[in-house]
């Protein structure tokens, strides 16, 4: 937690925010939480306090989304945050469980080899062994301490945890309680706790929740970026991230290719031109907006090592397809079907009509 | 509200009315309000905001056949086109006032300016409306001042609905201590302060009940039945086209509004002044918010008479007409800007715990589509929606904390659940009704009055009658009944013409009148006051509801022989999107010839065509793109079927080509689209007579498709052949091969006769047959062969029995492949005669050059016969 690390934790990095705020918070606070529901929401969404301190947005998107997670950690429902890849789940849960209790730590990562200690409790096994069973030889999971402590607890990939494990859960969330039969006790939960889970809804296959546990939980979707040119604001500043850190030389004129790519992807992923005047098909693939960034980077180092340096048509082209063409032959005919339709027609696009045409062959 | 509490612009003592109650048209708090403040005054007359030519049929809203939402319809008698509607839902205010005033046997009034002059103006008057100005005004939220979006930013908040909600509608019952008027009173000096600050004439907001809309409900219900489908698109459309050709009420029309308020206002002034002395001042008036202060301003009987002097007049018919909430919603056109009739009509209808039953009935909802909610999530819903609301700092959930909590907890934040809720509850299905004793609708008289006009008589008999559509009376009748069917209303049935030609400009129907069509056209006036609208309103209803994308084809075409330009926009967007995520190419590929047609048709009778054709060359891209991967592993049956589609593109490319080059005329970009239309049609016609995957006879009609175009070099015909009949080629899949080149009737026989070099391979190749494999391709080469007519058969088997031709015996001057190498210079004379009067006579152009010019298609017409040439000549 010193700050020379790669990424300090929510509640270090905006410290002065949440202090700020909650000098400024008069509003009734739910037990244990270090802020009301009202300055909470203001934290993610952003805005200026009386005294002058401004509050940075953690999160662009619908304010409507933001204060049902929030009113729903405050009536005791866990918050089941779904949405693609790339949509801000893990930040929203991070940014939430920071405001809330202080503490973003209490995290349970979701994986296909999750085991149930992980979410229950697991065994010191020397102590286990020299003073038989008992709370000292017990190693508490981060959902087991978040209970006793009244803190908020975080699962990510809640889906790819096998489902066996993930029932665990149901017990914790509606009795509030979890039961330690080796030592005949139970941990009770404490008011103020509560938990927030991520899953991935392009991957429900995986692990789907049962209904009994997705009964527990209240759903906010996050969506994708609203507006092309929100999409264009964040590709543009994360690609010059990233960019800087593998350093490549900034290109000059790349927006243009940026609003491009972040153009047919959007047409591509709404099934409709930005027009709103065609229909489309939609792909197989996700294209999130995190794939339209790793598109213009790649096609970045390509202009830089290969290129001119400028950002060309041709340079992304080839990364579009392989994020268009998943399913090699129905995404094909339908990024054929987009060429055709919609590419070839738009004014000011035939270098790229031409340059999709080259790799598409 | 009691004018009395009011200082200063109070003309009567207290205690007394007229009691002015200005509420929001279907606001459900408004009409409860109503409710209680009428009860508490029992005045001795009701005057409601409304066309005083309903006063006759106010009676009928206490019938029993009559339960809202309903509507009175206005129109201009010799005009039905030019109409407007007042709808009522339970919960509007109006229609409460219009119910106690029937139950407590008091006279209710209507005092708005009469529809006579209301609708008296003409059509061709400039408005100046433009599309967006509409939909605000139909949305209820004005462009320039909304006195609402006013007091609701005065209180804080960002929308007037919301504040109106929370101001309003959700103040409930209220104690019952407190004075059922207050409210108004409230009501009544926020607009005063707001009409000084605005002037009189800023007002957009007050919806009024004055909506015009070109159709009504009742067969709504079918279209409402189909799922995911919402006809209020297209009466959204229906409905501002009519606004504009319409004359619309004042509340309608941005551009005059201080006049027109002002010259309302006056009347209603007039109309009050004239029931308070008749009902000793003992009068309940109810009327829009914003008009209270106008009605209850000083102003002498002499400014408010100046005001009305020459106000244009027609005569006008008025009847109940029955509604849905859908038109009532926003998303129904015009409406009264209300979004959610069905929560209002909830929270109107609930006796207690609104948020409770609505919620239950959410779930109930979720339930009978399957879904599993429980108690439990109706219980955490009610949980989330309450918390919702505080931390938003209002004093009840409203609709959109509701929405939110329902979202979140019962639908597992995805909102394709939620759209039903939405469709079905928060707007809802309820349709009104009215008695059958209410006068007839406007569109009988329409017919009635078309049936006149184009001397056509409504007969039982059945009679065959042949229209000439080069007349104008009788395409006026054909496009009548093409426009009645649509409608549903068979009164006639197009039959096979007795003199059965061809020719596109004839038309054939058999008609018998009914008793029961009567029927049917009361149940089409909802769709629209004249035959026209009618039936351009259903046609874009239908073609919303469609699903099949051969549907939308087909009724693009009737829309076409109906001559509805106005629905074809949407028939034409419902059909490219359909078009666009129709997978099938065999629909698309099916759907293309019938679109083509109806192009070339429309060019017929002189309809603007140019989106028709816009969309029929995007349909041709996608069966371009399409094409070749639905051509791979295919059995025979399959492969039979899809060559039937190549031909049948093929035809519609080539006119396709043809017609958007004669449309694009000068402009070089849209000629260019038809030839590179056909280019890439060549193109993909390449790509399949190449490809080893494709069935043998669609890659030999591919083939024979290019030869035919002249798009072949001089022998890759016969390379291609070669290599389709090599010995390497199972024999079943050469004789499709062959099948598919020259095979049907399509002068394939010809083609062989007139070139040596394929008839010799074909030869070849069949020599070379083993005996097995023969008896396999036997009964397909049958197939090919027998269809040719006896004459080439005969020719065939002469030339075959011959023998082989010599390849020296060619000559080099073979214009054509698959023609004879010279003109047969005596038939091509005998036939030049007729092609000149088909031309017209052409003074001084020199015979021979135009025998030059003629030459292939002579050839073609001779040979070729049925291959379109002929029929494109004729």
């Amino acid at each position: 937690m010193t700050n020379d690390a790669l990424r300090p934790h929510a509640e270090n990095a905006f410290a002065h925010e949440l202090t700020a705020l909650a000098a400024a918070d008069d509003r009734p606070r739910p037990a244990r939480w270090r802020l009301s529901p009202w300055a909470v929401a203001t934290y993610l969404l952003g805005g200026t306090l009386p005294d002058g301190t401004v509050i940075t947005p953690k999160y662009v998107g619908p304010r409507r989304l933001v204060e049902v997670a929030v009113t729903t950690l405050a009536t005791d429902r866990a918050l089941l945050l779904l949405g693609v890849p790339g949509t801000a789940k893990t930040w929203v849960s991070e940014h939430l469980a920071a405001a809330i209790s202080g503490d973003s730590t209490l995290l349970v990562q979701g994986t296909a080899g999750t085991p149930e200690e992980a979410i229950r409790y697991g065994w010191n096994y020397a102590q286990l062994l020299a003073h038989g069973p008992s709370r000292d030889a017990l190693v508490p999971s981060p959902v087991m301490r978040a209970m006793t402590e009244g803190m908020t607890a975080r699962v990510e990939e809640l889906t790819r945890i096998p489902a066996d494990v993930q029932d665990t859960l149901i017990t914790i969330l509606s009795e509030k309680t979890l039961p330690i039969p080796e030592l005949g006790q139970e941990a009770q939960a404490v008011r103020g706790f509560n938990l927030i889970a991520t899953a991935n809804d392009r991957d429900r296959g995986v692990n789907d929740l049962s209904s009994a546990l997705r009964r527990r939980f209240n759903t906010v979707v996050l969506p994708l970026p609203e507006s092309v040119e929100a999409e264009v604001d964040i590709v543009s500043r994360r690609v010059d991230q990233i960019g800087r850190s593998i350093d490549l030389p900034a290109g000059p004129d790349g927006i243009d290719e940026i609003r491009r790519v972040v153009t047919v992807f959007r047409e591509l992923r709404d099934g409709i031109t930005a027009d709103g005047r065609t229909k489309l098909k939609s792909p197989s693939g996700t294209l999130s907006t995190a794939e339209a960034i790793s598109v213009v980077t790649g096609g970045l180092a390509l202009a830089a090592h290969f290129g001119d340096g400028v950002l060309r048509p041709g340079d992304v082209a080839a990364g579009i397809l392989g994020s268009v063409v998943r399913d090699p032959a129905a995404d094909r005919v339908i990024w054929q079907e987009y060429l055709e339709a919609v590419v070839r027609e738009r004014d000011g696009w035939k270098d790229f009509y031409r340059a999709c045409r080259e790799v598409t062959a | 509200m009691s004018v009395a509490g009011t200082a200063g612009r109070a003309p009567t003592a207290d205690g007394g009315g007229p009691w002015v109650l200005g509420v929001r048209h279907h606001g459900p708090g408004s009409a409860r309000a109503v409710r209680a403040a009428l009860e508490a005054r029992r005045p001795a007359a009701v005057l409601i905001e409304g066309p005083p030519e309903a006063d006759a049929l106010v009676e009928l809203a206490a019938d029993d056949g009559m339960s809202p939402p309903v509507a009175l319809l206005a129109h201009v008698t010799d005009d039905p086109g030019r109409s407007a509607f007042w709808p009522f839902a339970g919960f509007s205010p109006e229609w409460v006032a219009i119910r106690w005033a029937l139950e407590h046997g008091v006279p209710a009034r209507f005092i708005d300016l009469p529809a006579a002059h209301t609708l008296a103006r003409k059509p061709d008057e400039p408005d100046g409306l433009d599309e967006s100005d509409e939909r605000d005004a139909g949305a209820g939220a004005g462009l320039r001042v909304d006195p609402l979006a006013a007091l609701a930013e005065a209180a804080g908040y960002d929308d007037p609905e919301r504040w109106w909600e929370d101001a309003v509608e959700h103040r409930g019952a209220g104690p019952a201590a407190a004075d059922p008027l207050a409210p108004f009173d409230a009501l009544g000096d926020a607009m005063t302060a707001l009409r000084e600050e605005y002037g009189d004439g800023g007002h957009q907001r007050d919806p009024g009940p004055v909506s015009p809309v070109s159709a009504g409900p009742r067969r709504h219900a079918r279209t409402l039945a189909a799922p995911g489908t919402s006809p209020s698109t297209s009466s959204t459309r229906a409905c501002t086209r009519h606004a504009e050709s319409t004359h619309l009420t004042p509340q309608a029309v941005p551009q005059r509004p201080a006049r027109q308020d002002l010259v309302r206002e006056a009347y209603m002034r007039l109309q009050v002044r004239a029931a308070r002395r008749e009902f000793d001042d003992r009068i309940a008036v109810v009327c829009g918010a914003w008009h209270v202060p106008a009605l209850t301003a000083k102003s002498t009987v002499a400014a408010d008479r100046a005001l009305l002097k020459g106000l244009p007049k027609a005569k006008v018919d008025l009847t109940w007409v029955p509604w849905t909430h859908r038109r009532l919603a926003r998303a129904g056109g015009y409406g009264a800007g209300i979004d959610s009739p069905g929560w209002y009509a909830h929270l109107f209808g609930s006796p207690d715990r609104p948020l409770e039953r609505w919620m239950t009935k959410v779930a109930g909802l979720l339930r009978d589509e399957d879904q599993p909610v429980s108690s439990a999530h109706v219980i955490e819903a009610v949980r989330l929606a309450d918390t919702l609301a505080a931390m938003r700092g209002r004093p009840l959930p409203g609709l959109s904390e509701t929405t939110d909590a329902v979202r979140a907890v019962m639908c597992e934040g995805s909102d394709i659940p939620l759209a039903l809720v939405r469709d079905r509850l928060i707007v809802g299905d309820v349709l009104g009704e009215v008695p059958a004793s209410a006068p007839a609708v406007p569109l009988q008289r329409d017919l009635t009055r078309l049936q006149r006009t184009l001397r056509l008589k409504p007969e039982a008999l059945e009679r065959e009658v042949d229209l000439d559509l080069r007349k104008e009376t009788d395409a006026a009748r054909s496009r009548l009944l093409h426009r009645l069917r649509l409608l549903g209303i068979d009164w006639g049935e197009p039959a096979r013409s007795a003199r059965s030609t061809t020719g596109t400009f004839r038309e054939s129907w058999r008609l018998r009148w009914e008793p029961e069509l009567a029927v049917r056209i009361a149940e089409a006036g909802i769709w629209g006051t004249t035959v026209d609208a009618a039936a351009t309103a259903k046609a874009e209803a239908d073609a919303v509801g469609a699903t099949a994308l051969a549907d939308v084809t087909a009724l693009a075409e009737r829309c076409l022989l109906a001559e509805l330009p106005d629905a074809l926009p949407v028939v034409m967007k419902v059909l490219a999107d359909r078009a666009a995520l129709d997978t099938d190419v065999g629909q698309l590929a099916q759907a293309l010839p019938a679109l083509v047609r109806s192009l070339r048709y429309g060019d017929v009778r002189g309809t603007g065509t140019h989106a028709l054709a816009e969309v029929a060359a995007g349909l041709a891209e996608r069966v371009f793109v399409g094409l070749p991967p639905a051509c791979a592993a295919l059995d025979a049956d399959g492969a039979a079927e899809l060559r039937g589609h190549v031909d049948a593109v093929h035809t519609a490319v080539g006119l396709l080509g043809e017609t958007t080059t004669a449309e694009g005329g000068g402009t070089g970009g849209t000629g260019g689209t038809g030839t590179g239309l056909r280019g890439r049609w060549h193109a993909v016609l390449g790509v399949l007579s190449g490809r080893d995957t494709v069935p043998g006879v669609i890659r030999g009609r591919a083939v024979r498709l290019l030869l035919d175009d002249g798009e072949l070099a001089d022998d890759a015909a016969a390379r291609l052949m070669g290599l389709a009949l090599s010995p390497g080629t199972p024999p079943a899949d050469a004789a499709a091969w062959i099948e598919g080149f020259v095979g049907g009737g399509s002068g394939g026989g010809m083609l062989l006769v007139h070139d040596g070099r394929l008839l010799g391979l074909v030869d070849a190749w069949l020599s070379g047959v083993s005996a097995e494999a023969f008896t396999d391709v036997l009964p397909l080469l049958r197939r090919t062969f027998s269809a040719y007519e006896p004459g080439v058969r005969r020719t065939l088997g002469e030339l075959v029995r011959r023998g082989p031709e010599a390849p020296g015996v060619r000559p080099e001057a073979a214009a054509l492949p698959g023609f004879a190498p010279e003109l047969d210079q005596e038939r091509a004379d005998a036939v030049l005669p007729v092609l000149r009067l088909l031309l017209g006579s052409v003074p001084g152009a020199d015979v021979a050059n135009l025998a030059d010019v003629m030459d292939a298609d002579v050839m073609d017409a001779d040979a070729v016969e049925g291959n379109g040439v002929v029929e494109v000549a004729g």
